[in-house]
C-alpha cells in the first residue's frame, strides 16, 4: 500500500447555478460559516485514525465555489490536516475560484493560509459566451483576475469549455491562442457535455441549441493537442494541459488509482485498508443531510462498499488510460496483484495494439492519439 | 329434436366494417340467445385481436331459437367465419357447413374485393344467397346504387335484397323472415353411418380441445366412439352441444345440426379443418368432399430478442399451436439474430396474428425477418426441394430450374386511382387478366408472383389508393423464374437474416435500398464498416460506414470514478445483444430496422 494520500474538500455552494453544471453545487440564502467549519473538521478528525501515519501529499478545495469559504475556514483545515498526519514536503494546495468572486485580499489570505496552486473556472474568452454559459463574470474579469493570481500564488490554472454551441474550429483555435497566452503552466480544456440534472438538459433535447456534430468536436479536440503542444503544455490527461513537472499532482492520484480522502457533502474517497482491499467512499449530498449527520456521528458518510477485484480493476484501467503516461503495469500489478496483459481481455487488446489505439511503452500502456479520441470504446473493448 | 324443415344454417359474408358484427349482436339479441345485461359488443369475436383488428380469425357459431311469422319456431344456426384470404380454406368449410348466406354490404361502400372471393365461395358450396344492404339510415347511403352494383358484379337478383341497419336494429325482423323462407332446409339421413364435418378446433385451458362440428348424416351421441376418417385417430366422445354462444350440453346432434363436440383431444393438431368424423363401429364408405391438408405459404424467421428467451419461445410457439394447428415451426440459427424459429404462416395477416400474440399473451419480444415464400427448386441432380428461408438457396451451378408461386388478385378500386394501382402491378411482375367497370369502380384481376406480395404490396397498395382499395387473391400455381440470392455483407461476412430473393431485374436495386439503409442504422465504430449487397460472388452495391471519430469522456475524476464504471458496466450488459462480424460489433436493433424495408 502506497502510503501517500491526498484530501478532498468540498464547499457545495454557489452565487449561482451555472446551466452545464452536474457538480453537488447549491445556492444558499445564507450560509453559518462557522458550523460549515466545525463539520468539516469533525469529520476531518474522523478519519484520521484509521489513516494515522500516511503521508498527506495533496489536498484539493473543490465544489461549488470554494473561494466563498471564508478564508480563516481554510486556514483552520489545513492546520488540522497538518495536526492529524505527516505532510510532503512538497505538498500542493489547490483551491478552485471563480472569477467573479475575487479580489486581492482574499487572494492574500488563501494564499497566507497555505494554498499554492489556484484553479480559476474562466470557461470561455468570449462575453456572449460567458453569458450563455450562466457565468457572472466577464472577460475583462476574467483576465484581471489571472493576472492577481499570478502575483500571488505559485501555481496557478485556468478552465475552459469549449466545443460550445455555434463555435467552428476554427474559433476555438483563436481563443485557445489566447488562453495559452494568458496561461501560467496548467490549462484543463473540456469538451461541453449536456449532463442530466442540469439546465441545458431539457434545453437541449427541446433543440433551443446544438453542439457541433462528431467531425467538428473531434476536430476541435485534435488541434487542441497540437496547439497545446507547440506551446508547450501537452495533454498529460484527455482534458488537462501542463508544461512538463507543471501537472496537478491532485488529479493525478485519481487517474492513478491512489487513494484520497473526500470530506463534505457529496464527496467521493477511496482507502485500501490493511488487507489492501480498497473501498469506495460517499458522502450524503444534500448539504443540510451530511451537516446534521456530522453533528450526530461524526461523519457523513452515506455508503461505504468494498470494491470487488473486478470493479477496482476497471477503475484502474478506466482512469489511467486517460493519462498521456497511460497506465502502469508494474504499479497495477502492486494495486491488484495481478498482471496487466492477463487481466485484460485478450483479444481485445491484441485488436487494439494491432490496429494502433494503445502501444507499449515500457512498463506502460498508452492510449495513442487515434485511441484518445475514442478511449470509451478502447476500455470496453479491454474490458468484455 | 328439431326435424329438418325448422332447421337453418347460414354464414354471413361481408367486408371488415361493413357491420357483420353489429348484425350478429342483433340477431341474438333478437333471438333472446343471451340476457340483455350479458350482452356485449361483437360478442362472438372472443379474442383480443379479433374485437381490435374487427376480424374473425376462429369460425364460431351461435343457435338461435326464432318464431316466425308463420307460428312456427325455427332452429337457426348462425356460422361466423373467418374474413380473410389467409384462412380461405377455413372460410370454404365454414361454408359447406351451411346451407345459405347472408351477403351484408354497405350501402354507402358497396362490394369490396374481399367480399367478392366470399362470394364465389358460397355459391361454389351451392349457398342461396341473401344480399342485405346494411347502414341504410346513413345520409351518404344510396341503395339502389349499390344494389346494380351488386347485380354487375356479382350476378345476383338484388330485387328482394333485405334494407336495414343493423346500429339502430331497423329490418332485423326482415331478415330472420328471409333466412327461413328463403333459405333451404338441410338434408340429412339420421339412420345413415355418421358422418360430421370438422368444421374448426380450438383450445380452451378448462376444457381442453373443442371441435365445431356440422353433422351431415347420422347422429352424434354423448359416450360414442368416433374417428377422424383422414388422421385414423378415435376418441370417445365426451360431450356435445351447441353454443348460445353459451355452452349448452345435449345428449346428441342430429343430422341437419351444427354444434360442438369434446373428447378429452390434447391438441388442435389432431382436429383437422374438413376432416369427417365418423363412428368407430359403422364408419361411413367415405369422407365429405374438399378435404384439403394446411399448406403454409409464408415462412419467416421468428427471434427472441433477448437470447435468454429462447426457451420461453420455443413453449409459447408449442402453446399456441395448442389452438392453431395451421402454422409450424422448427428451430432455426442465425449468425446475426442467434437462436430462434422458423415458422411457416397461411398467408401475412396470419403470420401478424400469431407474432402479435406471442408479444402480447406470452410477453415477448421478437424480432421478424423479412418474409419468404415456398420456393420450388430442382437441382441438377434431379432432385426436387423446396425452399422456405432465402439463406438456403442452393448456389446457382446446383439448380436446375427454380419455380416460385403466383397468385391471383382481385383489386377494386375507384377509378380514379387506377392508374398508380396497375403501374404498381406492372412494377411487381405483374400480368393482367382482367379489367371491369362498375360505375366509377373499377376491378382489375392480375397474375403476381407471391413473392412481390409479401414485400410491402398491401402498404403500397393503401397508400397510393389513400385506404380505397380493397385486395384478395388465391393461390395460383407455381411458375419458372428468373430468380437470385441477394446476400448483404458486412466486413464481408454475410448477415444471413438479410439475405433475400429478388427477380433479377429488381435484385439489384433492392439490395442497393437495403445496404443504404443499414449504413443510417449501424452506429459508427472504431473501424471503418464495408456494407455489400452481392449476387453469387459478385458485389452489386457497397456503401462504407466511416468510422467512429470521437468517444471519449471529458471529465473524469474522484467523484466521477464510481458513475462513470457503472456506466461501463451497463454498456458491457448492452454487449450481450451485439452481434460479431469481424472485428465489429453491431447491435441487433440495426438489423431489426433493416427488416422493416418498405416504410419510407
Amino acid at each position: 500500500m502506497d502510503d501517500t494520500f491526498g484530501i478532498y474538500f468540498h464547499w457545495p455552494f454557489c452565487l449561482s447555478k451555472c446551466p452545464y453544471c452536474d457538480f453537488n453545487s447549491h445556492v444558499a440564502a445564507s450560509i453559518d460559516q462557522e458550523s460549515w467549519r466545525r463539520a468539516l473538521l469533525r469529520e476531518l478528525a474522523h478519519f484520521a485514525p484509521e489513516t494515522a501515519g500516511r503521508r498527506v501529499s495533496s489536498i484539493f478545495f473543490g465544489g461549488g465555489t470554494p473561494s466563498l469559504m471564508a478564508p480563516a475556514t481554510t486556514a483552520a483545515l489545513l492546520e488540522a490536516v497538518a495536526g492529524h498526519w505527516p505532510l510532503d514536503d512538497h505538498i500542493e494546495i489547490t483551491l478552485e475560484a471563480n472569477p467573479g468572486t475575487i479580489d486581492a485580499d482574499r487572494f492574500h489570505a488563501f494564499r497566507a493560509a497555505g494554498v499554492n496552486r489556484l484553479s480559476m473556472g474562466l470557461q470561455a474568452l468570449d462575453d456572449a459566451s460567458l453569458r450563455f454559459l450562466g457565468r457572472r463574470h466577464d472577460v475583462a474579469q476574467a483576465t484581471a483576475a489571472v493576472a492577481l493570481a499570478r502575483d500571488i500564488f505559485p501555481r496557478i490554472s485556468f478552465d475552459l469549455i469549449y466545443a460550445r454551441p455555434g463555435q467552428t474550429p476554427a474559433a476555438w483555435a483563436l481563443e485557445l491562442q489566447r488562453a495559452i497566452t494568458l496561461a501560467a503552466d496548467h490549462l484543463s480544456l473540456y469538451q461541453l457535455t449536456i449532463e442530466p440534472g442540469t439546465a441545458f438538459h431539457p434545453a437541449h433535447a427541446r433543440g433551443d441549441f446544438q453542439l457541433p456534430d462528431e467531425d467538428a468536436a473531434a476536430d476541435m479536440f485534435e488541434l487542441t493537442a497540437t496547439l497545446t503542444a507547440a506551446s508547450g503544455l501537452p495533454a498529460y490527461e484527455i482534458s488537462n494541459h501542463a508544461r512538463p513537472g507543471a501537472e496537478c499532482r491532485h488529479n493525478l492520484l485519481y487517474w492513478r488509482g491512489a487513494d484520497y480522502l473526500g470530506i463534505g457533502p457529496g464527496a467521493h474517497g477511496r482507502l485500501t485498508d490493511r488487507s489492501g482491499r480498497v473501498s469506495a467512499l460517499n458522502q450524503h449530498r444534500a448539504p443540510e443531510t451530511w451537516l446534521s449527520a456530522v453533528e450526530r456521528d461524526g461523519h457523513g458518510t452515506r455508503d461505504r462498499i468494498a470494491l470487488s477485484g473486478e470493479e477496482r480493476r476497471a477503475e484502474l484501467v478506466m482512469m489511467g488510460l486517460r493519462l498521456t503516461e497511460g497506465l502502469s503495469a508494474s504499479r497495477f500489478a502492486r494495486q491488484t496483484g495481478l498482471a496487466l496483459r492477463g487481466a485484460l481481455n485478450h483479444s481485445g487488446l491484441e485488436t487494439m495494439c494491432g490496429e494502433g489505439f494503445l502501444r507499449w511503452d515500457g512498463d506502460h500502456l498508452q492510449a495513442t492519439d487515434k485511441g484518445r479520441l475514442v478511449l470509451n470504446s478502447v476500455i470496453g473493448a479491454l474490458l468484455v | 329434436m328439431t326435424d329438418l324443415k325448422h332447421i337453418r344454417n347460414f354464414a354471413i359474408i361481408a367486408h371488415i366494417d361493413h357491420g357483420k358484427s353489429t348484425l350478429a349482436d342483433r340477431l341474438i339479441q333478437k333471438c333472446g340467445g343471451i340476457e340483455e345485461r350479458e350482452m356485449r359488443d361483437q360478442i362472438l369475436d372472443s379474442m383480443d385481436i379479433e374485437r381490435e383488428r374487427g376480424i374473425t380469425i376462429k369460425a364460431q357459431t351461435v343457435r338461435l331459437a326464432y318464431k316466425a311469422k308463420d307460428g312456427e319456431t325455427y332452429e337457426l344456426n348462425l356460422m361466423d367465419t373467418p374474413g380473410h384470404v389467409d384462412f380461405a380454406y377455413e372460410v370454404s368449410r365454414s361454408l359447406a357447413a351451411c346451407e345459405g348466406s347472408l351477403l351484408v354490404v354497405d350501402a354507402s361502400q358497396g362490394v369490396e374485393a374481399q367480399t367478392l372471393a366470399n362470394v364465389y365461395q358460397a355459391i361454389e358450396n351451392n349457398h342461396e344467397i341473401v344480399p342485405v344492404l346494411n347502414k341504410i339510415d346513413l345520409p351518404a347511403a344510396e341503395p339502389e346504387r349499390i344494389k346494380q352494383q351488386i347485380e354487375d358484379v356479382i350476378g345476383l337478383d338484388t330485387s328482394n335484397a333485405v334494407m336495414i341497419s343493423a346500429k339502430t336494429g331497423l329490418g332485423i325482423e326482415d331478415v330472420l323472415e328471409a333466412l327461413v323462407t328463403r333459405l333451404p332446409s338441410p338434408q340429412g339421413d339420421a339412420d345413415a353411418p355418421l358422418q360430421a364435418l370438422l368444421v374448426d378446433s380450438w383450445y380452451d385451458s378448462y376444457l381442453g380441445v373443442i371441435i365445431l362440428v356440422r353433422v351431415k348424416h347420422g347422429i352424434l351421441r354423448k359416450g360414442q366412439k368416433i374417428r377422424m376418417m383422414n388422421t385414423g385417430a378415435s376418441y370417445q366422445v365426451d360431450g356435445v352441444g351447441y353454443f348460445t354462444p353459451k355452452m349448452v350440453q345435449v345428449d346428441a346432434l342430429n343430422p341437419g345440426e351444427i354444434g360442438f363436440l369434446q373428447a378429452s383431444i390434447k391438441a388442435v393438431a389432431d382436429c383437422e379443418v374438413g376432416d369427417t368424423i365418423t363412428d368407430e363401429k359403422r364408419p361411413a364408405d367415405k369422407p365429405l368432399p374438399g378435404f384439403k391438408p394446411n399448406v403454409p405459404v409464408v415462412f419467416c424467421g421468428l427471434f427472441p430478442v433477448d437470447a435468454a428467451d429462447f426457451e420461453d419461445l420455443r413453449d409459447s410457439l408449442s402453446k399456441l399451436r395448442l389452438n392453431d394447428a395451421s402454422f409450424e415451426y422448427e428451430a432455426e440459427t442465425s449468425a446475426a439474430l442467434g437462436f430462434g424459429f422458423r415458422c411457416g404462416f397461411l398467408g401475412l395477416l396470419h403470420l401478424e396474428i400469431i407474432q402479435e400474440r406471442l408479444e402480447r399473451e406470452f410477453n415477448l419480444d421478437l424480432i421478424t425477418t423479412a418474409p419468404s415464400v415456398v420456393y420450388r427448386i430442382e437441382l441438377t441432380n434431379g432432385e426436387q426441394v423446396q425452399l422456405h428461408n432465402p439463406a438456403d438457396m442452393p448456389e446457382v451451378t446446383k439448380m436446375a430450374k427454380i419455380e416460385e408461386p403466383w397468385i391471383k388478385a382481385t383489386i377494386m378500386v375507384p377509378d380514379e386511382f387506377l392508374g398508380p394501382i396497375l403501374q404498381l402491378c406492372t412494377e411487381r411482375r405483374g400480368v393482367q387478366l382482367d379489367l371491369t367497370y362498375a360505375g366509377n369502380r373499377a376491378m382489375v384481376v392480375y397474375r403476381l408472383p407471391l413473392n412481390e406480395i409479401v414485400f410491402d404490396f398491401y402498404d403500397r397498395l393503401k397508400s397510393i389508393s389513400r385506404g380505397y382499395a380493397s385486395f384478395d387473391y388465391e393461390i395460383d400455381s407455381y411458375q419458372e423464374s428468373d430468380l437470385v440470392k441477394v446476400t448483404i455483407l458486412v466486413n464481408a461476412e454475410p448477415v444471413d437474416a438479410l439475405a433475400f430473393i429478388a427477380h433479377k431485374g429488381q435484385a439489384e436495386s433492392r439490395g442497393r435500398q437495403i445496404c443504404t439503409r443499414l449504413k443510417d442504422l449501424i452506429p459508427r465504430q472504431m473501424f471503418q464498416i464495408a456494407i455489400q449487397a452481392a449476387i453469387g460472388g459478385r458485389i452489386v452495391a457497397r456503401e462504407s460506414l466511416s468510422a467512429l471519430r470521437k468517444d471519449v469522456l471529458a471529465k473524469c475524476y474522484g467523484g466521477d470514478v464510481s458513475r462513470k464504471r457503472k456506466l461501463l458496466e451497463k454498456q458491457k450488459e448492452g454487449k450481450k445483444r451485439m452481434r460479431q462480424f469481424g472485428k465489429v460489433e453491431i447491435p441487433q436493433s440495426a438489423f431489426l430496422a433493416a427488416l422493416k424495408m418498405g416504410d419510407d
